[in-house]
């Protein structure tokens, strides 16, 4: 079966089994392997993606349920880096193995979206779904707040 | 970090060919580490494991045999050359070395990658500067002392000449390579880059999405699979039905292929063959199996303990034996004793085990996520029977290592499925559930520990008798002979003195697989140490700090018991400066607000000193902590800041195993299957950590695994000191806070 949906801004169509995870659809069939398996089961995060601009778990969504959706994925999030919270993971050194970090990026990047000032606590709430190993979670929350504080000196 | 290929004879000599610019390889030292693979590692003659090449169109690069698993060799290595090379850092370029045992080893672990790295690489840069100092000065016919590297170039002073780097290299690479051992190294109150705090080269393709992990491997006409193992361990197929495995769109193969022991301790089992991970997972689960579950198939985590607790109920064997420790509990008028339980834990690395291989008739190709490329390589040519020089190993980045990716039993599951697939490339991929169940778990342990005080509130013994089940017994040839071997650490040769000293070991036996974890015995051994002197002041009625001091007493160098030869000494000096650091900065003995209490620690282990204070409250039977305050000696810090993330991660992973994680055993099978029952930290529970960083001028030390060890005890003794609960069993559980 066919599903059509816009993917980082273009429409595409791919012919897979409909229960098959939208994970493994952009890994396996798209080959876009930003996004990471981590747990199969919305425990870590590590496939966190924007659906409508929401910040849902690849994992356990099967690729019919984005039928004529918006995903966006790490690789679309900006083309070349230049989001807010991107430049913050940067700049405050975030990532250590990385693994985590695309579905660490794309959660925040959906926090900000929604709390434009977030506090430590919102942060910790809305981030708690993503688990990283490298415990660069310190880092993670003041990269939050600096890409905060970047977007608001940009949209000034 | 692309992988070369490279020919050989390049590299055994400083290369001259046309074009080819300036070539020096050079060797750098292993850690001096006493696991199996590292052992086999020093016996090939590795003349070289890493390059450094200046292009005639100026572009410098590194190569070499490291991996990559988030702790920053891929930054520090080249900040360490660059140095020397007076070039800007940025400028070099890292690339991973490819695998060739015929001419060197790979091997990252034990936090050994910047400390050995740390002479040769200064040595070599300081070789190609000399080398193109003398072809600038030949060519300007001056004396070389009159020009100075700089910027990437050399410059002379008087007629303001400047050449590149690129522009030198041609002719440098004809002049002969200085000796190492005398060629002058920068006086280091010149570094401009070395000590200086030096963001991630690699931070942006992480931010982005772009970095290729081994899971990220993608090769024309792949396939993937996934292995259904028996959950026993040691157990194998009896008989398996495809049927309805087969019917899944997408299933293209189903077969078994067999346990490997010593070399891969590789489970084996059924694999299922699909054209995307999905369908290759679906169609596991619609696989029967029946398992011949094997000798183990009764072991639990209790039976275990069982064992423990008789095996330390009678003598054990002598590990160390100083005075009369026994005569002297026997004396003493009282006697504190302990028992502290560790279970054993997962690695849970945030990319599953995975390995990519495509087997031709006349080579292979790997792509491997791997602390152990070269291991990597035995395995597949051993199953491949090509010689090791056609199996080409990529090594790639990987989305963490904490010791699990120093095993070779993903590749070799890798290599026999591929060896059936006719040269079809093939990733072997690993569901979390897999890799929880399947790892090489940190051995659990069982220690009980005797003390006692004279009457000057000294030290007058101290007895330690553990038993475990032990990492040798499982890796090292002479298995249970040398179980214990490796098991205590710095436990053996404690800072502490005292006349009366005896440790006893005893071996728990069981089918568990048992490898490096994270800090490895230093994460029981370090809390064992600092809870039971702890324990001690607590008896001695001293502030825990002061008693510490008091028993280390005056500056002096212990030597590695373990290691006596090559290992360095504890310099108590240093020990005693990071803990009054640590109590500094984190305000030891002033008072804090209600409700909350601190505790502290302090250990050597990969040749570097750290110390922790935590500050810690505990609520509804739960323990907050509030503030992690470290202070670290791993000699010079070549990248501060990349110190402190590494001590900032090592507490985040200690914290793991001491309030969640553990892995139990029922019916010879692991019950944790994802991180629902298998707990790691999550963002609300990571602390607030500062990190000081002694500003040393030794020769720098580990450091991806020695902040762990004391996160652990600084908890528990906070823990103790507000409610007089000692931890002594892991995880924490709510009852032992009551």
């Amino acid at each position: 079966m066919s599903v059509t949906f816009t993917l980082n801004g273009e429409s595409r169509t791919v012919d897979v089994d409909p229960q098959m995870p939208l994970l493994w659809v952009l890994r396996d069939t798209l080959n876009l392997t930003g996004t990471k398996y981590g747990c199969g089961m919305a425990l870590c995060g590590a496939c966190t993606v924007h659906i409508d601009g929401e910040a849902t778990r690849s994992c356990i969504t099967p690729v019919s349920a984005v039928a004529g959706k918006r995903v966006t994925t790490i690789e679309g999030l900006s083309a070349d880096g230049s989001h807010p919270v991107q430049k913050a993971w940067m700049e405050e050194d975030v990532p250590q193995c990385g693994y985590c970090q695309s579905g660490q990026i794309m959660s925040a990047a959906a926090l900000l979206a929604k709390k434009p000032k977030p506090t430590d606590a919102e942060i910790d709430d809305f981030m708690s779904g993503n688990i990283c190993r490298c415990g660069t979670y310190q880092r993670i929350r003041k990269a939050i707040h600096r890409a905060a504080g970047l977007a608001a000196g940009k949209s000034a | 970090m692309t992988t070369l290929t490279l020919d050989r004879r390049a590299f055994l000599k400083t290369s001259t060919a046309g074009g080819a610019g300036l070539l020096i390889g050079f060797h750098l030292c292993g850690y001096a580490y006493t696991d199996p693979a590292a052992e086999q590692e020093k016996k090939t003659p590795n003349p070289f494991d890493a390059w450094v090449h200046i292009s005639p169109e100026n572009r410098v690069t590194l190569i070499l045999a490291k991996s990559e698993m988030g702790q920053g060799v891929m930054t520090a290595l080249p900040m360490i050359l660059a140095e020397e090379l007076s070039v800007d850092w940025k400028k070099v370029t890292v690339e991973q070395a490819p695998t060739n045992p015929a001419i060197y080893s790979h091997g990252t672990g034990g936090s050994g990658s910047v400390a050995g790295s740390w002479l040769p690489l200064r040595q070599a840069g300081a070789a190609a500067r000399e080398m193109l100092i003398a072809a600038a000065a030949k060519r300007w016919n001056v004396n070389p002392n009159t020009c100075t590297a700089k910027d990437g170039g050399v410059l002379h002073g008087a007629r303001k000449n400047f050449l590149t780097y690129g522009e030198l290299a041609e002719d440098a690479a004809k002049l002969p390579i200085p000796d190492f051992q005398t060629v002058p190294l920068k006086n280091s109150s010149t570094f401009t880059i070395v000590g200086h705090d030096t963001l991630r080269v690699d931070a942006a393709e992480k931010a982005t999405g772009r970095a290729k992990f081994g899971i990220d491997t993608r090769v024309p006409g792949m396939v993937y699979a996934v292995v259904a193992r028996c959950p026993v361990f040691g157990g194998k197929v009896k008989s398996f039905d495809a049927t309805k495995a087969k019917a899944v769109a997408g299933v293209q193969e189903v077969f078994t292929i067999d346990p490997v022991g010593p070399g891969a301790f590789s489970a084996g089992g059924v694999v299922v063959v699909a054209e995307n991970s999905w369908a290759a997972m679906e169609g596991r689960r619609a696989l029967e199996i029946t398992w011949d579950e094997g000798p183990h198939a009764e072991e639990s985590s209790e039976w275990l303990r069982n064992q423990f607790v008789e095996n330390t109920s009678k003598p054990g064997k002598v590990v160390r034996s100083e005075g009369d420790a026994d005569g002297a509990l026997a004396k003493a008028a009282e006697k504190i004793e302990a028992v502290y339980e560790f279970p054993f834990a997962a690695h849970a690395t945030m990319e599953p085990m995975n390995c990519t291989v495509q087997i031709l008739p006349d080579r292979a190709e790997a792509w491997v996520p791997t602390q152990a490329p070269q291991w990597a390589q035995d395995i597949i040519a051993q199953v491949t029977k090509l010689p090791h020089e056609k199996v080409f190993v990529h090594t790639t980045l990987m989305g963490g290592g904490f010791g699990r990716r120093y095993q070779g039993d993903f590749a070799m599951e890798a290599a026999q499925v591929a060896a059936k697939l006719n040269g079809k490339p093939v990733m072997v991929l690993w569901s979390r559930e897999d890799d929880m169940q399947h790892d090489f778990y940190r051995p659990a342990s069982y220690h009980r520990l005797w003390g006692a005080l004279d009457a000057q509130g000294n030290l007058a013994v101290w007895k330690h008798f553990q038993s475990s089940t032990s990492i040798q017994a499982m890796w090292n040839p002479k298995g249970e002979a040398e179980a214990e071997k490796g098991e205590f650490g710095t436990a053996v040769f404690i800072p502490y003195q005292t006349p009366n000293f005896r440790a006893e070991y005893a071996l728990g036996k069981c089918g568990v697989p048992r490898a490096w974890w994270r800090s490895v015995e230093h994460s029981s051994s370090g809390f064992v140490v600092e809870t039971f002197v702890d324990e001690l002041a607590h008896a001695a009625k001293e502030d825990p700090l002061a008693f510490r001091l008091k028993l280390i007493g005056g500056d002096r160098k212990i030597p590695d018991f373990n290691n006596p030869k090559e290992g360095k000494p504890l310099d108590t000096a240093r020990l005693k400066g990071v803990l009054k650091l640590a109590a500094e900065k984190a305000g030891w003995g002033k008072p804090l607000p209600k409700g909350i209490a601190r505790g502290i620690a302090g250990y050597y282990s990969f040749e570097s000193y750290t110390a922790c204070v935590a500050e810690v409250s505990v609520k509804d039977r739960a323990i907050k902590i509030h503030r992690l305050v470290y202070a670290v000696d791993c000699g010079r810090p070549v990248n501060p800041d990349g110190v402190r993330a590494q001590v900032e991660s090592a507490a985040v992973y200690g914290l793991s195993a001491a309030m969640h994680d553990a892995i139990t055993i029922k019916g010879g099978r692991v019950e944790q299957s994802n991180f629902n029952d298998y707990e790691v930290p999550r963002i609300a529970e990571a602390p607030r950590t500062e990190v000081h960083v002694m500003l040393s001028k030794e020769e720098p030390t580990g450091i991806g695994e020695p902040g762990l060890p004391v996160v652990m005890p600084a908890i528990c003794n906070a823990v103790f000191a507000l409610t007089g609960k000692r931890i002594r069993r892991f995880p924490i559980r709510a009852e032992d806070l009551a």
